[in-house]
């Protein structure tokens, strides 16, 4: 099956990237492809480069930017969101790109299933 | 794209307090101009988004609420009201900015059941 994925809470204060990340994994790990991720609302936060966890955390962004590199998962920061966060190109963390609300709205249309995490 | 799809966006939040509703209302203008089948549904708090004489001035914030009056311009004609949120805090329809369906929760149900993608905000 194809999926999209909607992420719409930060990182760390919500647990919605961690699940959406985890839901991604035990998808491609059951055969299934997860075509692009959709980050909205305060989710454009999981794109900063500038984000440093703790040592003894999960790196949030790092393992978005991993899983994308390793299984070609696009990852989609919407632009009118970051630009109200002050997430922009020069801070934008490896494998992300920013676009516009275009692109949720296609994934929808593209995909099996459309999946939310958040609020 | 030549795929049409039904795509509903289910408000359930307060217009002010959280950025739900404004960014909620930017996605469905977007997926209107993709030409698909929009819906918008209201429950919870999400009722107060279409309440007439919202006044933003005290709080420093934008009014949106005239964008729904703008809807129909965009063929969103579909506005579901979840009849047991708008019961329990005291409004009926007359106290919307639009005109609205108003369903029961297995009406709601129902027609939830029946899209292909459904963004809750």
């Amino acid at each position: 099956m194809k999926f999209g994925i909607v992420i719409n809470e930060g990182p760390y204060q919500h647990q919605a990237s961690d699940s959406a990340y985890l839901f991604c994994k035990a998808a491609i790990e059951k055969g299934h492809e997860v075509w692009r991720v959709f980050f909205y609302h305060d989710g454009v936060n999981n794109a900063s480069k500038l984000t440093e966890p703790p040592q003894d955390d999960r790196h949030i962004v790092n393992r978005w930017s991993k899983l994308a590199e390793e299984h070609k998962i696009d990852l989609v920061v919407c632009v009118a969101a970051a630009l109200r966060r002050g997430i922009k190109e020069e801070n934008l963390a490896s494998g992300f790109r920013i676009s516009g609300l275009g692109q949720l709205v296609e994934a929808g249309i593209k995909t099996d299933r459309l999946v939310t995490f958040g609020d | 794209m030549s795929n049409v799809k039904k795509f509903m966006f289910v408000n359930r939040k307060a217009p002010y307090g959280t950025i739900y509703a404004l960014e909620s209302l930017e996605v469905v203008l977007i997926t209107a101009a993709f030409d698909q089948d929009v819906s918008l549904v209201f429950l919870d708090d999400g009722v107060y988004q279409l309440k007439k004489g919202q006044q933003t001035k005290g709080i420093e914030t934008k009014n949106f609420s005239p964008a729904y009056r703008a809807l129909e311009d965009y063929d969103i004609e579909k506005l579901y009201v979840d009849k047991e949120s708008m019961d329990a805090r005291g409004l009926t329809e007359e106290d919307f900015l639009v005109s609205v369906t108003v369903l029961n929760r297995t009406e709601m149900g129902a027609l939830m059941d029946d899209q292909d993608v459904v963004l809750s905000f």
